[in-house]
């Protein structure tokens, strides 16, 4: 650790991460969309350490979002997509909690979400847009009134007003801004002066990253000051956005990293089986996160195959050809 | 004579529908061989994109998920969510949208939410995602359906994506400024939409299946007066899906 001084405070395990940063009843962000680039490791590590009460902010979180549903993590989620494409039409854990009433709920859509991210990010109150006029997402609400306006649940889900700037009747949605506790995204590479480099999509992590108080940065690799800054363009954060960094090859896994390794199919759709059922999916927790002290234990269970069958071709990203029925 | 499946004629009728210059967004399953064979047979010009931000990828293998790495790969721009959306909704581009849903009204409108009352659902789907955003904002929409009356439906559950609201001009009235229900396209025909009205009519009816069948399966009265035989696939149509689009059978 002491290789890198710049970021020598910012350096840790991922249990000190997760312990200092992650806290019961938190509002918690994290990065990635359904098969790809969900911090996973520090997902599991959520779980390992038990944490309660969780308000998870999120657009369409797949794998991630699950687990910490399913582990009970969860208490209230404000969501525009639960579903992990083929490999979940509907997010397993998600749907139970959901139909047993299990956690609280707020619909909205991924632009909304995204929106919301990006108001935070800019220190805004609020942003508009015309997403969503005439539906049910602008109907209904989730949240009871009873929790709304404290703990940073917003004092209301939506407003529609008319365009100020507008003679001829024209409505505008207004959407509160997201200011989460903490947001955890992996990325492929940080520097070794903290600078985060995403490659592939971003989705919506660079703004779910700036609108929050706090931000663990999972990643590949840590790269030299050299290579972070010879194409700047390619940054996606600069270090002054991130308080903890931790080194943790794989930390996406099972779902995917551009440039790296693919998604994997068997984790996946050995997933899709037990998460139908509670007592499997508990098996399945105590299997491959109580049963397994940190992230190193658990690739030794994953596999050195496993994780060569899925490894990317740098080229293309992916792994070319691989079984993904 | 030919033989082909519900997915293969699905694919190509909604890929028909395409047409040069058109900016496709696409979801996955059916939709993505849908938005391939839409480029590589009838419309090379146009431009494949998913809501995830990659635009334009060259999709040697059909993905997945919106955000599986391969919607990355040979892109002309990969980005991020907000930058997709200000695709969608731009006042340059005609964009249509491949969409699939749970219900459909005759207006078009769609649930991707719940079945039941909505606080204790006796079925919960994954929600919106990106398509009460792209029913909002793209020139147009195509949805795909399995089509039988549970699906649909004389009320929705849940409106989730708006079509054409409650017909006529109601949509234009609630603010959005473009757009509407195009098509639906299921896997026994091809629905389209009355100028007037906005209601569903059935414009094609797939080889081998009768109109009433639509009919039946259909919990609303729909106009099947104007009702064709769509043509079937040909021999280098259902090439090029197998071969190119999807070689590694994972959807057709």
């Amino acid at each position: 650790m002491s290789n890198y001084p710049e970021i020598a405070d910012k350096l840790m395990s991922l249990q000190e991460a997760v312990g200092r940063f992650v806290t019961n009843g938190c509002q918690l962000s994290i990065g990635g969309f359904t098969v790809a680039r969900n911090p996973m490791a520090a997902v599991y590590e959520i779980v390992r350490q038990r944490i309660r009460d969780i308000h998870l902010v999120c657009h369409s979180n797949g794998q991630g979002l699950d687990v910490l549903i399913g582990a009970g993590c969860v208490k209230r989620v404000e969501i525009a997509y639960g579903g992990n494409g083929r490999y979940a039409p509907t997010c397993f854990r998600f749907r139970k909690a959901v139909e047993r009433s299990q956690i609280e709920f707020e619909d909205y859509s991924n632009y909304q979400m995204s929106l919301r991210f990006l108001a935070g990010s800019l220190s805004i109150p609020f942003i508009s847009t015309k997403s969503g006029l005439g539906s049910d997402l602008l109907r209904l609400q989730g949240f009871s009134e009873e929790i709304r306006g404290q703990n940073n649940v917003a004092r209301k889900k939506f407003e529609i007003i008319q365009n100020p700037f507008a003679e001829e009747e024209d409505r505008v949605v207004l959407l509160p801004a997201l200011t989460p506790d903490v947001a955890i995204i992996h990325a492929q590479y940080v520097g070794e002066d903290g600078t985060v480099r995403i490659k592939g999509l971003t989705f919506a992590d660079a703004e779910q990253a700036k609108s929050a108080d706090a931000v663990i940065v999972t990643c590949e690799e840590i790269v030299s000051r050299s290579f972070i800054r010879l194409d700047p363009d390619q940054n996606t954060l600069p270090p002054f956005f991130v308080d903890a960094i931790v080194k943790l090859p794989y930390g996406a896994h099972p779902t995917a990293c551009f440039g790296f390794y693919d998604y994997d199919p068997k984790h996946l759709n050995h997933y899709k089986k037990v998460a139908k059922d509670d007592d499997s999916f508990n098996k399945y927790l105590d299997e491959w996160v109580y049963g397994v002290a940190d992230h190193e234990e658990y690739l030794n269970r994953v596999g050195a195959a496993a994780l060569l069958g899925i490894k990317a071709n740098p080229v293309v990203g992916y792994a070319q050809g691989l079984d993904r029925k | 004579m030919l033989t082909y499946s519900a997915n293969e004629m699905m694919a190509l009728a909604a890929g028909r529908l395409i047409k040069d210059g058109d900016i496709v967004f696409a979801g996955t399953g059916v939709s993505i061989l849908a938005a391939t064979a839409a480029k590589r047979i009838y419309a090379p010009k146009a431009i494949v994109f998913f809501e995830t931000g990659g635009i334009d990828p060259i999709l040697e293998e059909i993905p997945m998920a919106v955000a599986d790495s391969r919607v990355m790969y040979g892109t002309c721009l990969n980005s991020g969510l907000i930058e997709a959306f200000s695709i969608v909704g731009h006042r340059r581009l005609h964009t249509v949208a491949f969409l699939g849903a749970a219900q459909i009204d005759r207006y078009g409108n769609l649930n991707t939410t719940s079945l039941g009352e909505y606080h204790r659902p006796k079925t919960r789907f994954p929600g919106s995602g990106g398509a009460c955003d792209v029913a909002s904002f793209a020139s147009g929409v195509i949805t795909f359906m399995q089509h039988d009356r549970r699906r649909f439906v004389e009320q929705l559950d849940y409106l989730t994506s708006v079509g054409w609201y409650q017909g006529g001009n109601s949509r234009k009235k609630l603010g959005l400024r473009r757009g509407g229900a195009i098509a639906v396209v299921t896997n026994l025909g091809l629905m389209k939409f009355d100028e007037t009205s906005k209601e569903m009519v059935l414009a094609q009816y797939y080889p081998g299946v009768s109109v009433t069948k639509i009919v039946e399966n259909t919990s609303f009265s729909i106009d099947v007066s104007g009702a064709t035989e769509a043509p079937p696939p040909s021999e280098e149509e259902l090439r090029i899906l197998r071969e190119e689009v999807d070689p590694q059978r994972l959807i057709l």
